[in-house]
């Protein structure tokens, strides 16, 4: 229990021989503070003086190189996203942060916020300097209200060491940072949603095109928006350089990426490995010690409870280049496919924000299901007719299976409903709602027609 | 704009008649301007963009935001009532009316419910005074009849990897157990008793 102000964490204090903590090294020590004095004994702050040295095309260019690709979600590549910004445009350009960790089975931006925000801050230096930016926000849910105040402490510490502020370092660069608070609603992760937060207005997402962030972003002006981790990637890019960087990831995936774990396994955490360096097999068996005892895994959620759930036992089928250029198909047991983007995307699921839910025999997935239902009921923003009709849709149906009160045309009904908003919606949303309803269906097909086959007892009656 | 603020001041309450609540407009403290002010020059771009953080300041001091407050800020950031009425009303985290002495966050989604967070809500509900089941399905805060304790079931807090977990007030708690909860708040009605009943 009782973690007030010590933030117990989900760390050993050794890590796993398959992890490489970079982004998680320092703040995993039990004595690590999250002051600048600690940081700078650490190394801190050493990549930014580094940085200023160089030209901001030379940090893009290094970004791109790296491979590097959005740990948020939508695993967009960092360098691309930063190249969509045009430093010579002469307009203002912002960097907004985003820590609005509300993923749920997410919780690794949590850690960096509240023990390592020097971290978080050198990275913004360095990004703000390779886009020409002169003003940042981070966006921290209010939820985090130990976050904001350490996050707020440091930025003023490193204003003080001049590390942030005017002139930064005795250069001619200058930059400003603030904390920004959520007020706890889940879509204000999506990132044009996030803009508007920002600008005090209900965080409806924009439609893009033409509402790109890097075109019309904050202020309708050219905006990146990174989520936490990624920003702390950036200084161990410049730190390894991008070639070792990359080197530790595969080709389309750089560096290292975080997964954390949660449900029915025996050590959950928070676990930084070398992107698409174990199996699904290996973080379940090796690293989190397994199933409960007298257990055996049923369902794996992969990347946040918006991918698609995976089946233990289920085959996947993958194509691969042979040496003479023609294709082979091979058949992958779930448990041996790698956790990086491509792999998942190829095993139609998502490496999303690397939160991994595990639900073992014991659980049923309607009970699951209609858990989430209910996450997506309670959180869609209302702009779009299928999200805000459809999600809540969907939560009353399996509410109702699980009562008992289900009729055999539940499940078609809502994979209809859930087939007819994904796609239909402005933001990424629509696809998050639908996306757990047509996969739990499709692939626990049982749990479903059990609930479903049950007779309307009370209807007759009213 | 000045002409809609003073139209809508003269048809509130009038503050002299003791019988009508105090509105909380007319009672800001100096410091909580003083935070107001330094958090506008955070947003040189857009005042509006301190509305957020400014109802974070008000609801931290006030303990919830009322008409009046939505009036003050809209005035005090150029802006019409309904631009600041449409935050309070959106956003979860933000209430109209007044909270108890400490706020029980229970976190609801999968992960926490996979360790046990609905037992957990129950037994804080039970323990409170509250029905559960009323608590679940209500939307926003439900306080408890000794008014020490305002419950909520809440959507996921990001802390998957140490569930079943709570947020008191602003402090995390991890790992609950079943057994946990009479000794929190136990240790929560000590607090709230040496501390003066203002927020």
């Amino acid at each position: 229990m009782s973690a007030n102000n010590s933030f117990p964490t989900p760390f050993s204090p050794t890590p796993h021989p398959l992890e490489r903590r970079i982004i998680f090294a320092n703040l995993t020590k039990p004595d690590y503070k999250p002051d600048l004095i600690t940081y700078l004994a650490h190394g801190g702050y050493n990549e930014l003086r580094k940085a200023l040295t160089l030209k901001p095309s030379e940090i893009v260019a290094a970004v791109k190189a790296s491979n590097l690709r959005g740990r948020g979600g939508a695993a967009f590549p960092t360098g691309v996203k930063w190249g969509f910004i045009n430093p010579n445009d002469g307009k203002s350009h912002y960097l907004v942060v985003n820590g609005d960790e509300s993923e749920p089975g997410t919780f690794k931006d949590r850690y960096i916020l509240h023990r390592d925000p020097h971290q978080l801050l050198e990275g913004i230096a360095i990004s703000a300097y390779a886009l020409d930016v002169h003003l940042a926000y981070i966006y921290i849910r209010c939820e985090f209200p130990h976050a904001a105040r350490i996050v707020s402490n440091a930025i003023a510490e490193a204003r003080a060491a001049g590390f942030l502020g005017p002139n930064i370092l005795g250069s001619s660069f200058s930059l400003d940072v603030f904390v920004h608070q959520g007020a706890g609603a889940y879509i204000c992760g999506e990132e044009t949603s996030l803009l508007e937060s920002l600008e005090g207005k209900r965080p409806y997402p924009r439609i893009k095109p033409p509402y790109f962030p890097a075109v019309y972003g904050l202020y309708m002006q050219p905006t990146v928006v990174n989520n936490v981790e990624t920003i702390c990637h950036i200084k161990h890019i410049l730190r390894l350089g991008p070639e070792e960087y990359a080197k530790m990831g595969t080709p389309g995936d750089g560096g290292t990426r975080t997964l954390c774990v949660s449900g029915d396994v025996q050590k959950p955490g928070a676990y930084e490995l070398p992107a698409g360096s174990v199996t699904l097999r290996q973080l379940l068996y090796d690293i989190c010690g397994g199933p409960r005892p007298g257990r055996t895994f049923k369902a794996v959620i992969p990347g946040g409870s918006s991918a698609k759930v995976l089946r233990i036992g289920e085959k996947i089928i993958t194509k691969s280049k042979n040496s003479d250029g023609s294709l082979s198909e091979k058949q992958t047991d779930i448990l041996d496919v790698i956790m990086d983007a491509s792999n998942l995307a190829a095993a139609g699921t998502m490496i999303g924000s690397g939160g991994v839910i595990v639900l073992d025999d014991s659980r049923n997935m309607l009970w699951a299901l209609n858990n989430l239902n209910l996450f997506y009921a309670h959180e869609s923003c209302g702009q779009c007719t299928p999200c805000r009709e459809g999600s809540l849709w969907m939560a009353k149906i399996t509410s109702r299976m699980l009562s008992g009160k289900g009729v055999p045309s539940d499940p078609r009904t809502l994979l209809s409903v859930a087939n007819n908003i994904a796609g239909r919606t402005i933001c990424a949303f629509g696809e998050a709602c639908s996306w757990p309803t047509q996969s739990f269906v499709e692939k626990f097909p049982e749990d479903f027609e059990a609930a479903a086959s049950n007779p309307i007892t009370t209807l007759t009656a009213a | 704009m000045a002409q809609i603020s003073n139209h809508t001041e003269t048809t509130s309450q009038n503050p002299n008649n003791s019988q009508t609540p105090s509105r909380q407009a007319d009672n800001i403290p100096a410091s909580l301007l003083q935070q107001i002010n330094e958090t506008i020059a955070r947003y040189p771009v857009s005042k509006r963009s301190a509305s957020l953080p400014i109802l974070h300041l008000w609801q931290n001091h006030f303990g919830y935001i009322d008409d009046s407050a939505i009036e003050w800020i809209a005035h005090l950031l150029d802006l019409q009532p309904i631009n600041i009425y449409e935050l309070v009303t959106f956003y979860p985290w933000f209430r109209q009316s007044p909270p108890a002495k400490n706020i029980i966050r229970v976190c609801r989604t999968l992960s926490c419910a996979l360790a046990g967070s609905y037992e957990i809500f129950d037994k804080f509900c039970h323990a409170i005074g509250i029905d559960p089941h009323l608590a679940a399905h209500h939307d926003g805060l439900i306080n408890s009849p000794c008014g020490n304790f305002s419950i909520q079931f809440v959507e996921c807090l990001a802390s998957c990897g140490t569930a079943p977990v709570c947020l008191i007030n602003d402090d995390l708690y991890e790992k609950l157990t079943p057994n946990d909860i009479p000794k929190i708040l136990e240790k929560l009605k000590t607090n709230s008793e040496q501390t003066p009943n203002t927020p």
